[in-house]
């Protein structure tokens, strides 16, 4: 049996960022119904219902995202990873992370999620540039990551995770350094690292549209890039994805299984599950997810069962994003003229496999239309 | 007791008003039956029998003098590339109404027209109309066309077609001042073809004038510049429905049935005879229509291309100036080399198409037919850029054309300048009232192809009107510019231009180009050249980005999504060497080009 990962999405925020458009809502935004205090005992209850569907099955990986997870307080989240225990064995060398907001945490819930099981712990840290921060109304302040990254490894975190957001408007190259130093001064293992996209319907999508901020420059964000695929590496962090670097060894296995186009099962409003071929996704609004899991009905709100030709599409698009890459199985004529150009590795080419270089991962969308060709 | 005549007027200065008003008086339509627009809407409304337009009327009237004349009131195209049409209808006539909006004056066309008239030796009788108007100033414009005519000023009737104010008086001036028509009714039977049309249930209804002689009903024909022989299975008349008879006679305007399918077995201007003991000589001046401007016509979706092909197949029955061949460009893929009379029959072909067959196209650039001398003596005839050759040769001709230019005279020196511009020569100016001027142009059929009516219409906030006609050729200095994209040209850009243009096309080409073609993983040059000569370059910097940045869970469904829909719209590039251009790119690259409805 395939391992399989769990996913639980936590649909709160204390605030909302600028760029974001994630399925997560504020106090003031969540309305009637629905109390974020208490939440987690609808995840559990999902989480029973999902144990009835699935059968009791070995679990490599659990993922708590959102939103912001550390908002439920420590003790749900330990309760929910208890849940999951009750149902599922959970496997011993299990890689359990969840997410957190740097001015989210103190010592004590680090303490205790640490103690509850979580083994890895990713902050969302974006940027040390104060005015980037301020542009994608992050509420921390710089200096917080690192803080928060030293007490979590005094807790005993076995990996810790920093996001970086950049080709922000007003950021600088040397912002980007900044952060990068901030990075390698917190001495995590993992680093992922994300272009900024500007959503239609966030705030920074309205600012961008009115011409009162300058949309992230494609060019900028390449040049970006090279500077982190520079800096990171040499610290001992090499890519193992498009976005993200790691030491060897602490690369989120999480994930990876979403790239491997593996087995994980969502929990949560507007949570995506995958089995073998057959994707669904849950009703996205908490209160008629928490209606729904009350009664002990799936939320399920729709899904699609995938045909061979998607099934491939996916594995080649996810995959070729690792640095492992892809089996070419008939693809090797378009996989040539994209070695020629540049975009393929050769010695990978040589052994059969696609691999992105640093150009490739550039242009990956690039290299999938090629090699997904008709 | 027969008259025969025509109505040459500007479009809106209410020739169809004027006819209602002539059926009325004449009583062929009765005051029930009678609407608006009476011959004009004719084809519409009716679903069966003969489709016609007012291609020819027979009005019976009793004159004043008690005398029953039989009027044949004849319509003329009113449009400037149907000249020889034109001079057909005329042709079959001996005196043409001149009716000009008392609130307007005499337009370019209108002038055009009535010059051919005076060609063909036909009796004016200069009318205003529209004089129950507020706006009319009917002492002024008669002063206008009484200088333009040669006449008095008191010698210009004065009606208003739409409360019939003078119609009468008009009836009896055409009865009075008209000559009957003169031949021989014992010589071999002649007629003129004037008007040929298709007809979806009769097939070709050919419209006919008798010069000499007698067309019977049951005859076989013989159509003189082929010799091709059909047998008759109608004759008959428009009053105003149409009505067999046994045979037209000297001076009769009618129609013929023959079943024929295709207008280019029944020409305008071909000669009519019997099969049997026909006439040896034709009546004069029979031409072949002949294209003088070209385009390339393409579904903008090329799964139309069949329908295209079918809806050409059916226009061409019914026109007989309009030719084409299929054509493959790189950029557009299978489409049609179109040639046309000119301008407006483009336009009219092209808006037939798009509206009646529910087609949507793009056309190239037109360009005109381009006579080429090589340096080893060949000629060559060149109606595409892709014919041009790429050699040196000893001399291009060109055609040129004679344009009239009406316009108020504020106009004059804005209106020079963009004729200057088009390589015009000034042929001559002249007043034809205080405010009004009439220029004549010597200009390169080439220049007008593109924009000018668009240019001369806002720089004279739309009050010129403007007529040409084909006048001869003259040697050029043309060049072909071809469009590089990465070192491959573009077919659908290339153009022949005179050599001092080339820079400006090239540098608006590829400017245009730059904005409109999305960046590819390599730097795309864009260049014009003239041979292997580049005049102009601009560059699409390399793509550098591309990807993704985030594919977790909840994204991948709508990933391979959009990827689908990226594949789906892959189908709809086309490749020019290794370059991805979309589709919509050559489209708004030409269509800022082309010539405006």
């Amino acid at each position: 049996m395939t391992p399989l990962g769990i996913y639980v999405h936590v649909p709160f925020c204390a605030s909302r960022c600028g760029y974001c458009d994630f399925n997560t809502y504020t106090a003031q935004e969540l309305g009637p119904g629905v109390d974020r205090a208490g939440f987690h005992e609808h995840l559990i209850a999902e989480i029973d219902l999902a144990a009835g569907a699935l059968g009791p099955r070995e679990v490599s990986t659990v993922f708590i995202g959102g939103g912001t997870p550390t908002l439920l307080g420590a003790d749900p989240l330990v309760g929910i990873l208890d849940a999951i225990r009750r149902h599922f064995p959970l496997a011993p060398d299990a890689e359990i992370t969840t997410e957190a907001n740097p001015d989210s945490v103190d010592r004590e819930m680090l303490d205790t999620l640490r103690a509850g099981g979580v083994t890895r712990i990713s902050f969302g840290m974006q940027s040390a540039a104060p005015h980037v921060l301020a542009v994608l109304e992050r509420t921390h302040t710089p200096g917080m990551a690192r803080e928060v990254a030293g007490w979590a490894r005094e807790s005993g975190f076995e990996h810790i995770n920093i996001d970086l957001i950049y080709g922000t408007p007003g950021e600088t190259d040397d912002d980007l350094r900044a952060s990068l130093d901030e990075v390698l001064a917190a001495d995590v293992d993992h680093v992922s690292a994300y272009a900024l996209i500007v959503e239609d319907g966030t705030a920074l999508g309205r600012r961008v549209a009115r011409g009162e901020v300058p949309a992230p420059d494609d060019d900028v964000c390449a040049d970006r890039y090279v500077i982190i695929d520079d800096t990171l590496p040499a610290a001992g962090m090499p890519w193992y994805e498009i976005s993200n670097w790691a030491r060897p060894g602490a690369e989120c296995r999480h994930n990876l299984g979403y790239w491997r186009n593996a087995d994980w099962w969502g929990i949560g409003p507007g949570a995506h599950s995958h089995r073998s071929g057959e994707r669904w996704w849950n009703v996205k609004h908490p209160t008629r997810y928490a209606a729904s899991v009350a009664q002990g009905v799936s939320p399920r709100d729709d899904g699609e069962t995938l045909t061979r030709e998607q099934r491939a599409t996916e594995e080649l698009m996810l995959g070729v994003r690792t640095r492992e890459g892809v089996l070419l199985a008939d693809a090797r004529h378009d996989a040539e003229a994209l070695v020629r150009d540049g975009l393929l590795d050769p010695h990978a080419f040589a052994e059969g496999r696609a691999v992105l270089t640093r150009r490739g991962r550039l242009l990956t969308n690039q290299v999938v239309r090629a090699l997904t060709r008709d | 007791m027969i008259r025969n005549f025509c109505i040459i007027a500007h479009i809106d200065h209410g020739k169809s008003t004027l006819a209602d008003r002539m059926l009325q008086a004449t009583g062929v339509v009765d005051e029930r039956s009678m609407r608006a627009q009476y011959l004009d809407r004719m084809d519409i409304e009716r679903e069966r029998g003969i489709t016609i337009k007012s291609q020819a009327v027979r009005l019976p009237y009793r004159a004043d003098d008690g005398v029953s004349y039989v009027l044949n009131l004849i319509d003329t195209p009113g449009h400037v590339d149907f000249t020889y049409e034109v001079s057909r209808s005329l042709a079959a006539c001996e005196g043409a109404v001149l009716l000009v909006d008392a609130a307007q004056g005499i337009e370019a066309q209108t002038l055009a027209n009535l010059y051919l008239a005076l060609e063909n030796d036909l009796t004016i009788i200069p009318v205003l109309n529209k004089i129950d108007l507020p706006a009319a100033q009917p002492e002024k414009y008669a002063a206008e066309l009484a200088h333009i005519i040669g006449c008095s000023p008191a010698d210009i009737l004065k009606v208003s077609a739409k409360t019939g104010e003078g119609v009468h008086a008009l009836l009896e001036e055409i009865v009075h001042l008209i000559p009957p028509p003169v031949g021989n009714a014992d010589a071999p039977a002649r007629a003129l073809i004037f008007d040929s049309v298709y007809d979806t249930y009769r097939g070709v209804v050919t419209y006919v004038r008798v010069v000499d002689g007698r067309i019977a009903s049951r005859e076989r024909i013989t159509m003189m510049s082929t010799g091709a022989v059909h047998e008759l299975l109608e004759v008959g008349v428009i009053s105003p429905e149409p009505k067999p008879a046994d045979g037209l006679g000297v001076g009769e305007v009618g129609y013929l049935i023959t079943g024929v399918k295709d207008v280019r077995q029944s020409r305008v201007g071909d000669t009519v005879t019997a099969a049997q003991r026909g006439a040896t000589d034709a009546l004069g001046g029979y031409q072949d229509p002949k294209p003088m401007v070209f385009s390339g016509l393409y579904p903008i979706d090329g799964s139309d291309y069949p329908e295209l092909r079918d809806a050409l197949d059916r226009l061409k029955l019914n026109d007989a100036a309009l030719v084409y061949e299929p054509e493959t460009s790189l950029a557009l893929g299978f489409g049609f080399r179109c040639g046309f009379l000119g301008l407006l029959h483009m336009e009219i072909v092209r808006e037939r198409l798009e509206r009646e067959h529910n087609l949507d196209l793009i056309s190239t650039a037109p360009n005109v037919i381009y006579r080429v001398m090589r340096d080893d003596g060949q000629e060559l005839v060149v109606t595409n850029p892709s014919e041009f050759p790429n050699q040196k040769v000893a001399k291009i001709f060109e055609p040129i054309v004679k344009a009239t230019i009406i316009l108020p005279s504020e106009f004059v020196g804005t209106v020079m300048e963009l004729c200057q511009q088009r390589r015009g020569t000034l042929l001559g100016m002249d007043y034809l009232s205080e405010e009004r001027v009439e220029l004549r142009y010597t200009l390169p059929l080439a220049e007008i192809v593109f924009d000018f009516f668009d240019q001369l219409k806002s720089r004279t906030r739309g009050y010129a009107s403007l007529d040409y006609e084909l006048t001869g050729e003259q040697d050029a200095d043309l060049v072909k510019v071809d469009i590089l994209l990465h070192g491959d040209p573009v077919d659908a850009f290339s153009a022949i231009v005179h050599r001092e243009k080339a820079m400006a096309y090239g540098t608006m080409m590829t400017a245009k180009l730059k904005e409109l073609i999305p960046r590819q993983q390599f730097e795309v040059p864009i260049q014009a050249a003239i041979g292997s000569r580049v005049i102009t370059r601009e560059t699409i910097r390399a793509m550098r980005k591309d990807v993704l940045a985030k594919c977790y869970g909840g994204d991948i469904t709508r990933k391979r999504k959009l990827l689908e829909k990226q594949k789906e719209g892959k189908k709809r590039m086309k490749m020019v060497g290794k370059v991805e251009v979309p589709q919509e790119a050559f489209i708004a690259a030409l269509s800022t080009t082309e010539v405006k409805k």
